[in-house]
């Protein structure tokens, strides 16, 4: 067992911060599970690009995400990270004009391949956006909704199933009186939080988390970091933040992207605690010291 | 320093005050032409609304005959919004779902065509509407059923033309419905046609219906097409191959020779639609809101 890996670099009491004094809110019990982080690939990324009608905005990616690890994305905004996250899940298959070379999988699937089934690949990823952005229904109905399109129809498996998620996210004590209220009376960061909560619903393999903390206040940010966290070893998360010290506090893994020529390159890519501390490339050394970017 | 205050604060005849009294007045010119013409109709329907009591007696008469004193307006009531009813129920499914091809399935190109055309559509003078609907529907359901004029006709003209109203109205309200909702539902593996039902419908839903009730406006109000092509005789529609008349059209039609109680009469049908379409008004103006 990789023990660096497993505590998180750089703050190693990461799992109990959520334990903290005056928490409002409180997790669930965790469910068994690989115990933690493993060097073990689960996405391999070979010889990605990534094109924008004749643009170039991902050229020639080529990395390895861990199971149950957090992945931070970090760089220069309009560096790819965005562009990279999304093509995990295929939500580039929306944009008009978008294609890609290479290969990306998933233990052995072909995510860009042809057979693939975008809707089981989407439930497999959970994705959560910069904005919190629930559907402006209610509560319940916000995690009922997914649930119902894949198939969980009967009553008492989707009230289990959204008491769960509810409680993961330390949001069941808040709104456990007012589920059928609308989502949207929802302070921001219980927002994201209702967001997280929905992509657990289908019991995902893996969290795309595009910038979660960045529309939200510092205590709000806080608390959403501390879920971020406790899902590790549960959950594959890849995250990108502009965030480099929240990088460094949940993140085992960092990966640092840097625009040249136009196109998002990744530039180096290791254990956060390298990544940080003793850069192998200077523009990365430049960038975590805040010289560059 | 009294230079200085002057020049500050100087509430002499600026240009913005005299704007500021031009748009006052020009909103007051608009607002007062309602009430005028509101005032008007109530002014002329006065004399037959007070003389017989109660005021019922406009639905409880034994028909419509002007000249015998009877003044029946409920068969022509129930012209209108059969007529009106029927429409918005064909245009309402195929409006939406002309919307939802223009916002969500249709090539870029394509839908930017489409749209043009509804927009086209909207634009067509209504009395080429009945002009068509007089030399070919009538005489298609004839073949079917004689006459031909019909309620029948009436519905199939109104829904041609509030079909334009309620796939822009549906296609503004989707479009305006937040692309993070659309990108999350995809983002929970939802096809297409799932997101469309579970999402965007429901986020775009009052919008949907304001525009429907619009629509429905429209219908109880427009007269020539429909004097054209239903006929025109006053009794309660029993099918829909049988002859209505609608309020509008009975203004139209009688309005060039009526005096007197029959004259007040035909302003108590344009109050009863005047108030019908205030009704719906007022109702797509909460849904808005709402």
């Amino acid at each position: 067992m990789n023990v660096r890996g497993r505590r998180g670099p750089g703050k190693p009491e990461a799992d109990q911060v959520v334990a903290g004094e005056n928490n409002s809110y409180t997790l669930g019990p965790m469910q068994a599970g690989p115990a933690c982080c493993a060097p073990q690939p689960l996405i391999r990324v070979r010889n990605f690009s990534l094109f924008y009608g004749g643009r170039t905005a991902l050229d020639n990616i080529s990395l390895d995400i861990y199971r149950g690890c957090i992945t931070a994305l970090i760089g220069p905004s309009g560096c790819g990270k965005t562009s990279f996250l999304s093509s995990i899940n295929r939500l580039t298959d929306l944009i008009p004009g978008c294609s890609i070379t290479g290969r990306m999988h998933i233990d052995d699937s072909d995510i860009h391949g042809p057979a693939t089934d975008l809707q089981a690949l989407r439930r497999q990823i959970g994705m959560v956006f910069q904005k919190p952005s629930p559907f402006p229904f209610s509560i319940y109905r916000n995690i009922e909704l997914p649930l119902h399109e894949h198939g969980i129809k009967r009553r008492e498996d989707k009230d289990a199933i959204i008491q769960r998620v509810l409680q993961d996210v330390g949001l069941w004590n808040e709104v456990q009186d007012r589920l059928h209220s609308s989502a949207l009376s929802l302070s921001g960061g219980q927002q994201q939080r209702l967001c997280i909560a929905r992509a657990l619903a289908l019991d995902p393999q893996i969290l795309l988390m595009d910038e979660p903390c960045s529309a939200l206040d510092p205590i709000a940010s806080g608390v959403v970091e501390d879920l971020i966290s406790r899902l590790r070893g549960r959950y594959t998360i890849i995250i990108v933040t502009h965030n480099l010290a929240q990088a460094r506090r949940v993140a085992n893994y960092a990966a640092f992207f840097w625009v040249k020529d136009h196109a998002g390159r990744l530039v180096e890519f290791g254990h956060c605690r390298q990544v940080f501390e003793s850069p192998a490339h200077e523009l990365t050394a430049a960038y975590v010291n805040g010289a560059r970017g | 320093m009294i230079w200085l205050r002057h020049s500050i604060s100087s509430p002499s005849a600026s240009a913005d005050t005299l704007m500021l009294w031009l748009l006052r007045a020009a909103a007051g010119v608009a607002a007062s032409l309602v009430l005028l013409i509101l005032f008007f109709l109530v002014a002329e329907s006065w004399p037959l609304l007070m003389r017989d009591l109660p005021i019922t007696h406009f639905v409880t008469d034994s028909s419509w005959h002007p000249d015998e004193g009877a003044y029946n307006l409920a068969p022509m009531l129930s012209g209108t919004l059969y007529a009106a009813g029927g429409a918005l129920l064909l245009a309402m499914p195929l409006g939406i779902a002309s919307a939802l091809f223009i916002t969500y399935y249709a090539p870029p190109r394509g839908a930017d065509a489409y749209r043009r055309l509804v927009e086209l559509l909207a634009g067509i003078p209504s009395v080429v509407y009945g002009f068509w609907g007089l030399t070919t529907l009538v005489p298609l359901i004839n073949q079917l059923q004689p006459p031909g004029s019909s309620l029948l006709a009436g519905i199939l003209v109104l829904t041609l033309m509030v079909l334009p109203t309620i796939t822009l109205t549906a296609h503004a309200a989707l479009v305006a419905v937040p692309g993070d909702y659309l990108r999350g539902a995809f983002a929970l593996g939802m096809s297409r046609w799932a997101m469309v039902r579970g999402v965007a419908l429901p986020a775009a839903r009052m919008g949907i219906v304001a525009g429907a009730i619009l629509a429905a406006g429209r219908a109880v109000g427009e007269t020539m097409a429909v004097l054209m092509v239903t006929g025109n005789v006053v009794q309660h529609a029993g099918g829909l191959f049988d002859p209505e008349r609608t309020l509008a059209a009975n203004i139209a039609l009688e309005m060039p020779y009526a005096v007197s109680d029959h004259r007040a009469a035909l302003f108590v049908s344009g109050l009863t639609l005047m108030l019908l379409v205030m009704l719906l008004w007022s109702a797509a103006a909460r849904m808005g809101r709402g």
